[in-house]
């Protein structure tokens, strides 16, 4: 269950796993993409962190909202937007049902095919996100069906984004952005917030 | 790499400060910001705001002055700025008219542009957008992101610029830009990739005798690679491209822009520049707007692109021709 200290635990847990991985999250990008997913969610998580640590928080909504900020301001590209957009709709759920650790990553999800107009299949964190969403409704979230869901954005062609204009050449290669989403999902089970 | 250049973060950063410098007279810095202003909004007008990721000198901020830009936002390099940046640069640029944000068509841009325009909303200034997609080496589709923007940005500053000093309305300048757009398109050819500072390596590998046409401002992959070949037969391949897409007839009348990629020397981008000339003038296409020069680079890509706009109004080749203040124009 998501509380302040959880929610502000997983989203150091998802910075802990960014700052390792940036080099890997940037060769996945260089395949498909301009190279600099792994620099740019590093300089934000790490920005994430920086907000989280300097105040005291008394609502998860609280905790969300300025973690959306701090990303929104500093990842940049098309990645500051979408997890920017996703966690303030966190938040906006947060505020109105916290016990709902599901509905919250919906509203995110929503918040992001919203913000990015991606559909499933599209070769996007959209790929990551609604699975994740369908497996949290049904209590069934594990590290396989995360892995699983990155895993299948490698076969996909890329629709949205950069890595669209690269059309059948996108294929055979795991979509960044739902790699670090992955990690954020990942984190939520290592966290033991569920 | 070899870069005259400090320590590769800093880039953005030193460069803003360095073309202020140049131009003290008619921009400045929002403080804390990476936002150039110009220094003599016109009050009561609409102000026009651009910007993107850098590596693209002049564009964006280059263009900031009387006559065309109240503002340009700089992201990183190639990394398309934040909404609150974009969203400043809104508030100080507004002289009580409304803001027009020109976009260029990135899925980054447009993402984070509509974001600041809703924050902007939230604070009742009045903002609306427009999107420049001229780059005719990529389908427009419901499965790509669709055309990107390129050289033909700058035209749009212009004329759009041009109009909002004559005392347009935020709803004219839209509805002006919605003719002018689609009646812009670009296509580029590059001999070498730029190198991203931060990155230290080339975009993309050619060959020493290749060039591939249809290559994207940050080293998109284009439509096709071929040995390089003399300026003549490049400037028909280019041509052709925007013959079939603009279906142009004997008399019809154009502006044209030679654009150089970063690397190209002047002297490259006038003889392919009389080479185009030579092939529209044996076509009767009427050209009465000409510009030549490096004003939508791609860091230190070698190349150039070839932009044409059909001036389908008079008052479109007024507003390309009127008085600009500006670093780059």
């Amino acid at each position: 269950m998501l509380t302040v200290e959880s929610t502000i635990k997983w989203l150091n847990l998802f910075s802990e796993k960014v700052e390792k991985n940036k080099d890997y999250l940037s060769e996945l990008d260089q395949a498909i993409g301009d190279g600099d997913h792994g620099a740019n969610m590093a300089r934000g998580v790490a920005a994430m962190n920086e907000a989280l640590s300097n105040k005291s928080f008394d609502s998860i909504q609280d905790v969300l909202k300025t973690a959306a900020m701090a990303l929104l301001s500093k990842i940049g590209g098309a990645s500051g937007p979408l997890y920017g957009s996703a966690l303030i709709a966190m938040a906006k759920q947060a505020g109105e049902d916290r016990s709902d650790l599901a509905s919250i990553i919906q509203a995110g999800s929503d918040g992001i095919q919203k913000r990015g107009k991606a559909e499933p299949g599209d070769k996007t964190m959209v790929d990551v996100w609604v699975p994740v969403v369908n497996a949290l409704k049904n209590n069934k979230l594990s590290a396989d069906i995360i892995k699983k869901a990155v895993q299948d954005t490698e076969p996909l062609k890329a629709k949205k984004g950069r890595a669209s204009y690269l059309g059948d050449r996108s294929i055979g290669h795991i979509d960044p952005g739902s790699m670090s989403s992955g990690y954020l999902f990942e984190t939520l089970i290592e966290g033991d917030t569920l | 790499m070899k870069k005259i250049i400090n320590k590769p973060e800093d880039v953005v950063d030193q460069m803003i400060d360095g073309l202020i410098f140049g131009s003290e007279d008619l921009i400045e810095r929002i403080p804390g910001t990476n936002v150039i202003l110009n220094k003599q909004l016109s009050k009561g007008k609409v102000a026009l705001v651009s910007g993107g990721g850098s590596g693209h000198e002049p564009t964006h901020a280059g263009f900031v002055g009387p006559g065309m830009l109240a503002a340009a936002v700089c992201g990183q390099v190639f990394t398309s700025p934040a909404p609150d940046q974009i969203l400043e640069a809104i508030k100080q640029a507004d002289q009580g008219a409304g803001v027009l944000l020109v976009i260029k068509n990135y899925s980054g841009d447009i993402m984070n542009f509509e974001m600041a325009e809703e924050l902007a909303a939230m604070d009742e200034i009045e903002v609306d957008h427009i999107v420049v997609d001229d780059d005719i080496a990529v389908e427009d589709s419901t499965y790509t992101a669709g055309r990107r923007g390129v050289a033909g940005t700058i035209l749009v500053h212009k004329i759009i610029g041009a109009a909002a000093e004559s005392g347009l309305s935020l709803k004219e300048l839209k509805a002006l830009a919605d003719q002018v757009i689609p009646s812009i398109k670009t296509i580029g050819v590059a001999l070498s990739a730029g190198t991203v500072p931060e990155s230290g390596k080339p975009g993309f590998e050619l060959e020493d005798n290749e060039m591939e046409y249809g290559v994207g401002i940050h080293g998109e992959p284009g439509y096709r690679r071929e040995p390089i070949k003399p300026s003549r037969e490049i400037a028909e391949e280019l041509t052709d491209q925007l013959r079939k897409a603009f279906q142009w007839k004997a008399g019809d009348c154009y502006g044209i822009l030679v654009n150089g990629l970063g690397a190209t020397p002047l002297m490259e981008q006038y003889i392919f520049a009389n080479d185009v000339a030579q092939l529209l003038k044996s076509e009767q296409i009427e050209l009465p707007f000409r510009k030549i020069g490096s004003y939508m680079t791609s860091l230190d890509m070698a190349g150039l692109s070839l932009t044409l706009i059909q001036l389908k109004d008079d008052h479109w080749l007024d507003w390309l021709n009127a008085p600009a203040r500006t670093t780059a124009w």
